[in-house]
């Protein structure tokens, strides 16, 4: 029989998730909050049960499933992303008439498409559960059906993915059709004894690489990303900012250090064009933004490209650098999009850049902690951003990429210029009318743990430093 | 493969006839008859009224939430065609495979019924 | 096999026919038509290579919802064709040069066929002999069993996206009035009947 043991993650959410359908179906909308704080609660569960499994690595369902540390690892991160999504949409979907109860169901089932993301060995795993993560997530950044943005964010973010998806099978198909299999160990055994590959894989290998890199919307594949960052309702930006981005990069580290783990001469320069470009374009284009919700989009960008950096660098040190900007990226952007929700004036959103204009004397607290978040996007030490970008930097370094280390130290100099401009908007403009107080709970909540996680980082790094290095290590252990 | 195919040469044969005899119907009163199309021809003939409106109306955004309900339980039933086949040889777990994976879309069945997905109005 | 060489070329010339008029096509309603018969041809190709089940999956799923499907979203959509049409030629030469890229891509993967030599020992479900065991009975043998994870992600898959269809379209209409059998049979005396004292000479 089946050993089951391995995927108890997986059947907790799934199981989990049918059943908060049939709570909501039958109990109503009013039941939404309940329904929500349940489905945080089964997110926790699932990320429990994945945190106690052996972190061997252990390999299920004739390879195409496999557990191990760096699934364990990307797994807590993404279930804190999904419970932070799900906790600040809470009062924003009340407010705007949208408080159903598939909201956090479908945050659920999305999750539940992450975990297989990132513990897929095998090309069609790992399409099954992109698949699963993406058709969630097109429905949620249209979720708010009647307001015209939201819907063609769902729509463009739709045609886009299943543009990225057909690239994706595309060289999927190549690769199966060149290399006999689509088993990741198959197939790193395949290019490990192989005289060279043949050109038919590189393209396919390609083909792979361009549908992830739109997953994680690394330049040029990042297009969609400012319009359905603006678009989609505020907490679904966040949660997309958050766990999705964090699923796919874990993905994409497994495809390239596995299956294609042979071909690192191959993915290198291609991984060290996506990072340049999407560090440059991100810096660049945020500077002209006058939106809060656009420039943290490509400042989303602009993390992607210095995440890339490490990954260029191939190896263990590189993937442990990855995964350290992972964590800290996810609590950079979690109060950044805090303070992105605190933004209310007269009952309605506002995202404007101008409208944080004097937020340090209306609201003190607000003011401080998107500072701190700010200062540590910019890479300003001890905040954890700079610890962050420390890594992947050394990563590159020791690695020999000494031009794609220099040119990301350049990059985030020109980056910081914009951080700063939203400092200095907050803390030397005149105030503007004043926000609505007060913020709200959950999300004055996580923007405190955020923004002291950013702070205190540097104290007790340890729990990080190690569990991204366990992580990496498995990853190159196989 | 012969005798694969073999078996499909009836259809084959009938897809000609099929062809052939539609090609011949208008083809062959495309070239004997004459020819003399005007306004009242050309217009669609319905029971002798007068037609209402255009017959490119838009259509009503619940056709297609019926049409992709419809698509799914599709999708459900092509992957009965082969269990059913093969239900000697998968034995129990092949069959209770199946039965969760029922399970499954039976929860989604549930879920369109109860929002009431499925009534006209 | 001067049958099965002559049906090939029939089925192969009306499909990249049909595909060229599904883009050419003046009435999108004929355009979905002819999606149609490239999708029946590309079935008869199917099961020229002896894939009889992708073949009838093909008709059954494709023909039989799909194109209805798109049948529906033109016709819910009010396009007017004139106005896409306008920009073809504008875009013409980007699209063009978009697919010179993918052919000189697949020349380039033609050129260099070159499969793996291990093809043969990492392969996990060789199709077996058609002549020994259908199409169908083989991937019966293994969706439901080897395949049981995949089987049910997809499963999954179908349930999210029945949610999202619904979550997106479905709206419950106002005034609308309609037979609640459960609610006509809970209905209690008490709850619609009130016996009231009425003074002689006053209302009530």
């Amino acid at each position: 029989m089946i050993n089951l043991t391995p995927v108890i993650p997986e059947l907790v959410l799934a199981c989990g998730g049918m059943a908060l359908l049939m709570i909501g179906v039958f109990r109503g909308d009013g039941a939404m909050r309940s329904v929500a704080w349940i489905s945080v609660l089964v997110l926790v569960v699932a990320g429990i049960a994945s945190g106690t499994l052996s972190s061997d690595r252990q390999v299920v369902f004739g390879g195409q499933f496999v557990t191990d540390a760096f699934a364990q690892f990307a797994k807590w991160l993404v279930v804190i992303g999904a419970v932070f999504g799900i906790a600040m949409s809470l009062s924003y979907n009340e407010r705007h008439e949208v408080a159903r109860f598939e909201f956090p169901v479908l945050i659920v089932f999305a999750t539940l498409g992450m975990f297989m993301m990132i513990s897929a060995n095998d090309l069609i795993s790992l399409y099954v559960g992109l698949e699963l993560q993406s058709l969630s997530l097109y429905v949620l950044a249209a979720f708010r059906r009647d307001n015209l943005r939201s819907s063609e964010a769902g729509l463009k973010y739709f045609v886009l993915g299943a543009l990225s998806s057909g690239m994706l099978l595309y060289g999927a198909s190549l690769v199966y059709g060149f290399a006999g299999s689509t088993g990741f160990d198959a197939l790193a055994g395949v290019f490990k004894t192989g005289s060279g590959p043949s050109i038919g894989l590189i393209v396919g290998m390609v083909f792979v690489i361009a549908g992830l890199a739109f997953k994680i919307s690394a330049v040029p594949f990042h297009m969609w990303t400012p319009d359905v960052y603006e678009g989609a309702p505020t907490p679904v930006t966040a949660f997309f900012a958050l766990a999705p981005k964090i699923a796919a990069f874990a993905l994409f580290m497994r495809v390239l250090t596995g299956p294609f783990g042979p071909l690192v001469a191959e993915w290198q320069q291609i991984v060290w064009l996506l990072a340049i470009a999407s560090m440059i374009l991100g810096a660049l284009a945020a500077i002209w933004q006058s939106n809060i919700k656009r420039l943290l989009a490509y400042s989303s960008i602009g993390h992607v490209g210095y995440a890339l950096v490490g990954l260029a660098a191939g190896n263990e040190t590189g993937v442990r650098g990855v995964l350290i900007y992972l964590a800290i990226y996810l609590a950079m952007s979690a109060g950044a999009f805090c303070c992105v929700l605190a933004m209310r004036r007269g009952n309605r959103m506002v995202e404007g850049i101008d409208d944080l204009a004097g937020l340090s004397r209306t609201q003190p607290m607000v003011a401080l902690a998107m500072a701190v978040l700010m200062f540590s996007m910019a890479g300003i030490p001890p905040l954890a951003g700079f610890f962050g970008k420390l890594y992947v930097f050394l990563a590159a370094v020791q690695a020999g990429l000494y031009a794609l280390a220099v040119i990301g130290v350049l990059a985030s100099v020109i980056g910081a210029y914009y951080y700063l401009r939203i400092i200095k908007i907050m803390y030397f403009d005149e105030p503007a009318e004043s926000m609505d107080r007060p913020v709200g709970r959950e999300i004055g909540a996580i923007m405190a743990a955020s923004t002291l996680f950013i702070v205190l980082f540097f104290v007790y790094p340890s729990p990080i430093l190690n569990g991204a290095q366990t992580a990496a290590a498995a990853l190159f252990a196989g | 493969m012969e005798a694969l195919l073999r078996e499909y040469l009836p259809i084959l044969i009938f897809l000609m006839i099929a062809v052939g005899l539609a090609v011949a119907a208008v083809g062959g009163s495309w070239i004997v008859a004459r020819q003399r199309p005007d306004r009242e021809k050309d217009s669609p003939y319905e029971c002798g009224f007068a037609p209402f409106n255009d017959a490119r109306r838009q259509f009503d955004v619940r056709f297609y939430l019926v049409a992709i309900l419809f698509i799914i339980f599709d999708l459900e039933v092509a992957f009965l065609f082969p269990w059913a086949i093969s239900l000697g040889s998968i034995g129990l777990f092949g069959f209770w495979s199946m039965v969760v994976f029922l399970g499954i879309l039976t929860i989604g069945f549930i879920y369109e019924w109860k929002k009431g997905a499925l009534e006209w109005e | 096999m001067i049958v099965q060489g002559l049906a090939f070329y029939m089925f192969a010339a009306i499909a990249v026919a049909s595909a060229v008029m599904v883009i050419s096509a003046r009435n999108p309603v004929h355009s979905v038509l002819f999606l149609i018969l490239a999708f029946f041809n590309a079935a008869g190709l199917f099961v020229l290579m002896g894939a009889e089940f992708i073949a009838m999956i093909l008709v059954v799923v494709y023909v039989g919802a799909v194109a209805v499907l798109f049948l529906f979203v033109v016709m819910m959509l009010d396009i007017s064709f004139s106005e896409l049409r306008h920009g073809f030629l504008q875009y013409l030469p980007m699209g063009g040069l978009i697919g010179v890229v993918l052919l000189a891509e697949l020349l380039t993967i033609v050129v260099g066929w070159l499969i793996s030599p291990q093809v043969g020992e990492v392969r996990a479900h060789p199709t077996p002999p058609i002549d020994q065991l259908t199409n169908t009975h083989a991937i019966g043998r293994i969706l439901y069993t080897d395949y049981i994870y995949l089987f049910q992600a997809a499963g999954m898959v179908l349930l999210v996206a029945m949610v999202g269809a619904i979550v997106l379209t479905l709206r419950s209409r106002e005034g609308v009035k309609k037979q609640r059998i459960a609610t006509q049979l809970a209905r209690r005396r008490e709850d619609s009947v009130e016996i009231k004292k009425v003074q002689p000479g006053s209302g009530i």
